[in-house]
């Protein structure tokens, strides 16, 4: 464990404690992978974290979440969890193979790593590096792009551990996949897990992500996470978050298609402390299909970003684009997307929509849909809107008797529909929906369920000694 | 059962009705006609409790109670209800969910269990076959993607469902073909009891052939200029309401 005192700056502790712990962040890596890395904290010295003088930045005020005095667990060895003491999955019909991370860290039953027999590996980042450095070293910081900003170059150098999921060739993985993410310590934490996920041709897999905090702690999470899919590949990726409000979350994720290959990207912020989610999709073949929903319901004082990049650089694709969003009280949210079409993508379909109903005159959102085309012969389309409740649709539904507070929330959840049902696995699309709507009563809280059922009713008795890591 | 006295209603400091008086008994069918512009539509939604409008004198009495204190909910839970010129469409709200509420709501504050879930269904296909809908309706979104007629006899099959005391049809018959308007009036007929009472406001006599009233108003300026039995309407239809306002202006001039 590093303690790092508060007198210096995060950038600066952070150059510091890699240059201090190189061993430890270089353990198993190749003379490749070495060099990914230096360069990587070379990048993250040269533009350092991003401040709201970037564009991109600009409504995104991350550094007063930078001061807080965070411990970072750079040495760790596995820890074997009975992972079922812990949860419990509530969704009926909906057999998952669950994978967990707690703090950053891979947790398991009895293997950090599963070869099941269809040849799809799920497991430990960090020991897929020690038994299949191969498919590591050909996919490692492919389709990251470091320059993006600060947390992704970051996140690179310190990569250690995460989620990793291979699937080969001509499989349909018919389980979906559950990923845990749990920040539950007593301290301040920063962590940075590095999520890389293998979709090769013809095959097909679903995850389900859950982020998810226990604790009412200090918490910084800079994920980044890679995604290939290859050609004529398929991933539905689910993303649940329910977090405390004194977690802050960064979610960059990176998704490289190859010809017809398909994503569908569902994003459901239900309780957000401060997230920023960004999605990196480089449509890199010819008739790629790339579906990206997401709802954000925030209150209080929560803020959630959705910064989306789609960027069609072949012919024949489409992308599809919709994010909703609910405010009450004074939460923020914002929406970046911006779709680029380049020169040699013709016959480009591109949707985009972002609509947003503001519950109170203090909440805010910052919506910018935005279009770059360099092709002549593409069909896109891209707005906003923000508003109210319908006037006409609650008068309407209280003239049939339903009181106010009902009608409210009947109109609240049928605006959350929309993206409710695109969500492919049915149990669990009436699963969220029932959160969604529990949510909206003002009944679901962080430390709910999330997909996955804590069982535990005290946070402080998840017992996993910290010392072990 | 109603009555409203003197009421004065504005939106936005224009005066919409202008000294409003009518008694309505139970068993009884009120139609109340007059040309464009004259506050039918205004009467209806305050008497269904729509609060853009304001209320500058005058009262409305619903079974001896003061309509006006009570909210658009309460007032349709008394039995209370407004079919709507434009019903208004709600997408991700299915027609089912949407009844299932009401009804449900309705009975609660009489004091009753929510309807089973069996029981609900065979009501709603009960209903339906009242307005001859021959469509799956329960898990359409309300109204949405419903064509004029659809809209229209889906407003009487909400109103079959809810079971009201006092109904006020606001032009139903507005942009129904003779088919369908045949088929929302046979439902309004079946839905009459002597329980029961119908305020129909519409322009046009065609209506009046399949619901008979038993009172007709014409309304213009705001209040009801002119009332009579079903041969009113008849007489209105051939004559215009030019003749009404001649009929005003010449007792104007007395």
């Amino acid at each position: 464990m590093e303690q790092i005192t508060i007198d210096i700056s995060l950038k600066d502790k952070m150059l510091a404690l890699f240059e201090k712990n190189k061993q430890l962040l270089f353990k198993n890596n190749s003379k490749s992978m070495i060099d990914i890395k230096n360069n990587a904290i070379a990048k993250f010295n040269e533009i350092g974290f991003p401040h709201t003088k970037l564009e991109e930045w600009r409504l995104t005020n991350i550094e007063p979440y930078l001061k807080a005095e965070y411990q970072h667990h750079l040495q760790t060895k596995p820890i074997d969890v009975d992972i079922e003491s812990i949860f419990q999955c509530e969704v009926p019909d909906l057999d998952t193979f669950v994978v967990v991370l707690f703090n950053g860290r891979y947790i398991y039953k009895h293997t950090p790593l599963t070869k099941l027999d269809n040849g799809t590996i799920i497991g430990s980042f960090e020991k897929a590096l020690e038994e299949y450095p191969e498919i590591i070293e050909k996919h490692f910081n492919k389709y990251a792009k470091n320059d993006k900003n600060g947390f992704v170059a970051l996140n690179t150098a310190f990569a250690q551990d995460g989620i990793f999921i291979y699937v080969p060739q001509n499989i349909i993985v018919e389980q979906a996949i559950q990923i845990i993410n749990i920040i539950n310590t007593t301290e301040e934490v920063f962590v940075q897990p590095r999520n890389l996920f293998i979709v090769e041709k013809n095959s097909s897999i679903t995850l389900v992500s859950c982020d998810h905090s226990l604790t009412q702690t200090n918490s910084f999470s800079n994920a980044v996470t890679e995604i290939l899919i290859d050609e004529n590949a398929q991933l539905n990726h689910i993303r649940v978050q329910n977090k405390g409000k004194n977690s802050t979350l960064l979610n960059t994720t990176f998704v490289e298609q190859k010809n017809y290959a398909m994503l569908t990207s569902n994003v459901l912020t239900l309780n957000s402390g401060f997230i920023r989610n960004d999605l990196d999709i480089s449509l890199n073949g010819e008739g790629c299909e790339a579906n990206l929903y997401g709802i954000y319901l925030a209150d209080k004082t929560q803020f959630v970003d959705n910064h989306t990049f789609v960027d069609h650089l072949l012919p024949n694709s489409n992308s599809k684009e919709l994010y909703k969003g609910i405010l009450d009280d004074k939460a923020k949210a914002v929406f970046s997307g911006k779709v680029m079409v380049r020169r040699d993508a013709q016959k480009t379909n591109a949707f985009q929509a972002n609509k947003n109903i503001l519950l109170t005159d203090e909440a805010t959102i910052n919506t910018k849909p935005h279009l770059e085309i360099y092709a002549d012969d593409v069909k896109c389309s891209h707005g906003a809107t923000v508003g109210q409740l319908d006037n006409e649709a609650m008068f309407y539904l209280r003239s049939r008797g339903l009181g106010e507070d009902c009608a409210r929330m009947l109109l609240m959840y049928a605006f959350a529909d929309e993206v409710i049902n695109k969500i492919p696995i049915e149990a669990l699309r009436v699963r969220l929906g029932n959160m969604v709507s529990k949510r909206l009563r003002g009944e679901l809280s962080v430390c709910d369920q999330c997909v996955m059922h804590c069982n535990s009713k005290s946070p402080t008795q998840f017992n996993i000694d910290l010392s072990k890591l | 059962m109603l009555q409203i006295k003197h009421l004065r209603v504005s939106i936005n400091q224009k005066e919409i009705l202008k000294d409003f008086n009518l008694e309505v008994k139970a068993g009884e069918v009120h139609a109340i006609m007059g040309p464009n512009g004259t506050g039918k539509s205004t009467l209806a939604s305050v008497i269904a409790g729509r609060d853009i409008f304001e209320v500058t004198e005058g009262e409305i009495l619903y079974k001896g109670k003061n309509l006006l204190d009570l909210p658009p909910e309460t007032r349709a839970r008394e039995g209370i209800f407004l079919g709507f010129q434009y019903p208004v469409e709600i997408p991700g709200v299915s027609m089912a969910n949407f009844m299932k509420t009401a009804v449900n709501e309705i009975r609660k504050y009489k004091g009753l269990e929510p309807i089973g879930g069996a029981d609900f269904l065979k009501l709603m296909e009960e209903k339906k076959k009242l307005v001859e809908i021959q469509s799956k309706l329960n898990n359409r979104s309300v109204n949405e993607g419903f064509s004029g007629g659809e809209k229209k006899k889906n407003e009487i099959f909400q109103m079959a469902m809810l079971n009201p005391t006092l109904s006020i049809l606001d032009e139903t018959d507005s942009g129904l073909d003779i088919d369908a308007l045949r088929i929302v009036a046979n439902g309004v007929n079946k839905l009459r009891t002597k329980d029961n009472a119908t305020v129909v406001i519409t322009h046009y006599q065609r209506l009046l052939d399949y619901i008979v009233p038993d009172f007709v108003h014409v309304m213009y300026d705001g209040k009801i200029v002119k009332s009579g039995d079903k041969h009113l309407a008849i007489e209105l239809e051939e004559k215009g309401y030019d003749w009404i306002k001649q009929e005003l202006e010449a007792n104007a001039s007395i």
